[in-house]
């Protein structure tokens, strides 16, 4: 049976096509002003590439920001309802799955079978999110891919106190005019938002096998960041920033056998 | 919308409520054109007190009237830049910057403007409730201004020393408030003001435990609407009679199944107070037959409440049954003093764990399946020991939606981001 997901991020839309529980299709596209164009450019780009028909999916669950936008989605479901259930079927050990995005944070606690336990989201504050790192970034000078691989030459840890993303600009400016090299300052930043992510996760009481996923998992940095803060191992899959999407694709395959 | 699983039908006595409700606001705008008096404090002020003065003494009340202007989404947004113009700052308590920014601007949220008391009578036990009136009557050309201290700690702690130190208060207070307005009190009216204060917080209490029933009577946004009396007239005979009537109506409700919400299939509660002007999340939650069954700050914010033989929660016995005749002044405070510093809901200003507990004992007796917990950044007082609260329902296995907002000021509630929590929230409750 063929199944989709979608994901309304508040940078990009995510789709996922599946054929029962295989993935056989990816497309995304820029969120921006116009939701119904975002989605509309992901899902061709996906059912090109799986070569299907739109008429040809059973049944297409969404999540993320803009649900209900989308008039040929059959239902919704939470991210971290969708995050649970991807999660434990990317890695079937996983009990914890934290997803940051770009505007959000958020974490599920969940069982074997991917139901969801317990669940935390971040505070309207973006400091805990992507788009701080993007902030910071761009107060460095430096392109975004280069944060993580940069932020693991950092020979010295420097305290970042900010909260926020308006005061963390304006200390990361003075580490820059105290000539603090920008590695240290990529560390202090990446090590600063995991702090953030980490109490909130806290808050949940961490379960190993923790899962990483959103698209700051790309981060390499940021993943680092994260282990130490974190004291065990943290597992990042493939394309972390699909997970919802596939989750989403999940729930559909199972609520169109109701 | 799910299945109807119940009758439903709207309260007989929402009306009458609705008028009198009106008619307390008119009353105290036009209390001089009677010859009458007018005072402002807070909802917990001992109100009974200025009852001494005459029938014809009307107060207002900052906490409801606070609230009122955060439903008025466009005033209450030019009331809080009126006062932070004048360099309050945006984190002080939601209702106290309404209130003054209504002082500022001169307008009555209810029409016309905004009518000054002729004084200031009120308590304190969180940090914005002296501060709040002293700055009014500054604000308002020096209005004469009482401030009794009533943060005497945990109800088990209050001892015979504890309650002289409050009524001695009381007693200097009604000095005051002789020379203040020239009247004579009158010793009587101020016995049957307490009395009347302890049958209508009781008779609140036997109408949110008939909300133990299943199907669940009242549903809080309806409750938010009943309580308020309690908030700004609790000594006055026509709120006994009133909630006399409404405990009659829930009772019935009870008896022949009568639901809040007919497809009712989840319980939650919920545990200070909301964001005002967004209470539709609740209608929200409805649709989903999940119906909020009350909350600590419901239940006790002005209910009295005891522990029953069989251990559960009950209403506190009156003074009148348990046949205390109270024949003096100082008899008439120290009854009021006991009664009104077992508030529940001025325990927890004291001790994170009683406030758990006695949320704890909510989920039990009323049977709960779920926790809303608002991160209130509008209220110092009643949003204590929320994160402690939260640890206590996730060791007991209780799911828990913690949500951001201000219960009166609409620039930190941010309902979409609230909406999509409530949405996980229900698939943790298994309705969605
Ligand atoms: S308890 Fe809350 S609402 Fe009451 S005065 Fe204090 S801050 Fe304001």
């Amino acid at each position: 049976m063929i199944t989709a997901g979608i994901d309304f991020g508040a940078k990009n839309v995510k789709v996922v096509i599946l054929d029962d529980e295989k993935i056989v299709a990816r497309g995304s596209a820029l969120t921006g002003f116009d939701l119904k164009i975002a989605v509309k450019d992901a899902s061709e780009m996906a059912l090109k590439a799986a070569g299907l028909k739109l008429d040809e999916i059973t049944h297409i669950t969404e999540t993320g920001i803009g649900q209900g936008s989308v008039a040929f989605a059959a239902d919704s479901v939470s991210e971290v309802g969708a995050n649970a259930k991807a999660g434990v079927k990317l890695l079937p050990s996983a009990r914890t799955i934290i997803d940051v995005g770009a505007e959000e944070a958020r974490a599920v606690k969940c069982d074997e079978s991917g139901s969801m336990e317990d669940f935390v989201v971040n505070e309207r504050c973006a400091a805990g999110a992507g788009a701080f790192v993007e902030a910071m970034a761009r107060a460095l000078e430096v392109e975004l891919g280069q944060m993580g691989p940069m932020s693991l030459k950092a020979t010295e840890a420097v305290p970042m106190n900010a909260q926020c993303t308006v005061f963390a600009e304006s200390e990361v400016v003075s580490l820059i005019h105290a000539q603090t090299p920008k590695a240290n300052i990529a560390r202090a930043i990446h090590d600063a938002i995991a702090e953030r992510v980490i109490s909130m996760v806290r808050r949940l009481g961490i379960t190993e096998d923790v899962l990483l996923v959103g698209g700051l998992a790309y981060d390499v940095g940021y993943v680092d960041s994260m282990k130490r803060g974190l004291g065990v191992e943290v597992h990042v899959p493939e394309l972390p920033e699909y997970v919802s999407a596939y989750g989403a694709a999940l729930v559909a395959q199972e609520r169109a056998k109701e | 919308m799910t299945e109807m699983k119940y009758q439903t039908k709207p309260l007989d006595i929402w009306n009458e409520g609705k008028a009198l409700r009106q008619q307390y606001y008119e009353n105290y705008a036009k209390a001089h054109e009677k010859g009458g008096i007018r005072w402002a404090g807070g909802a917990w002020a001992y109100s009974a007190v200025p009852a001494g003065l005459g029938d014809d003494v009307w107060s207002l009340t900052g906490e409801p009237y606070g609230a009122s202007v955060a439903f008025n989404k466009e005033f209450a947004a030019r009331c809080q830049e009126a006062i932070e113009a004048k360099g309050f700052a945006r984190d002080l308590c939601a209702y106290l910057r309404n209130y003054l920014g209504s002082v500022v601007l001169d307008e009555y949220v209810f029409g016309g403007k905004f009518p000054k008391p002729d004084f200031m009578w009120t308590t304190h036990i969180c940090c914005s409730h002296a501060k709040w009136y002293q700055i009014a009557s500054d604000l308002e050309g020096g209005v004469p201004y009482f401030c009794i201290d009533v943060s005497t700690g945990l109800i088990e702690d209050f001892n015979e020393r504890r309650r002289e130190y409050v009524v001695n208060q009381l007693l200097d207070g009604i000095d005051w408030l002789e020379q203040t307005t020239g009247r004579d009190y009158d010793d009587q009216k101020l016995i049957q003001a307490v009395y009347n204060e302890c049958e209508a917080t009781s008779l609140w209490a036997e109408i949110c435990a008939l909300n133990r029933t299943i199907p669940a009577p009242l549903d809080e946004k309806t409750m938010y609407s009943l309580y308020v009396f309690g908030t700004i007239i609790k000594h006055r005979p026509e709120i006994v009679d009133f909630y006399r009537k409404l405990r009659d109506e829930v009772q019935e409700r009870v008896d022949n199944k009568i639901a809040a919400v007919g497809n009712e299939q989840r319980r939650v509660i919920t545990d200070t107070q909301p964001p005002w002007g967004f209470l539709e999340i609740f209608r929200y939650l409805e649709t989903f037959g999940v119906v909020s069954v009350g909350s600590l700050y419901t239940f006790s914010l002005i209910g009295a409440w005891e522990v029953k033989d069989d251990g559960t929660w009950g209403p506190r016995t009156t003074p009148q049954e348990q046949g205390i005749d109270i024949t003096t002044r100082k008899q008439a405070l120290e009854v009021l003093a006991d009664w009104t510093h077992a508030r529940p809901e001025w325990q927890h200003f004291y001790s994170a764990q009683k406030k758990s507990d006695m949320m704890l004992r909510i989920v039990r007796e009323w049977k709960v399946d779920g926790v809303m917990l608002h991160y209130n950044r509008g209220c110092e007082g009643l949003s204590l020991n929320i994160a402690e609260n939260r640890l206590a329902f996730k060791d007991a296995g209780i799911p828990v939606l913690p949500f951001e907002g201000n219960m009166g000021d609409e620039r930190e509630f941010d309902l979409e981001r609230t909406k999509k929590a409530v949405d996980s929230f229900l698939e943790l409750l298994g309705v969605k």
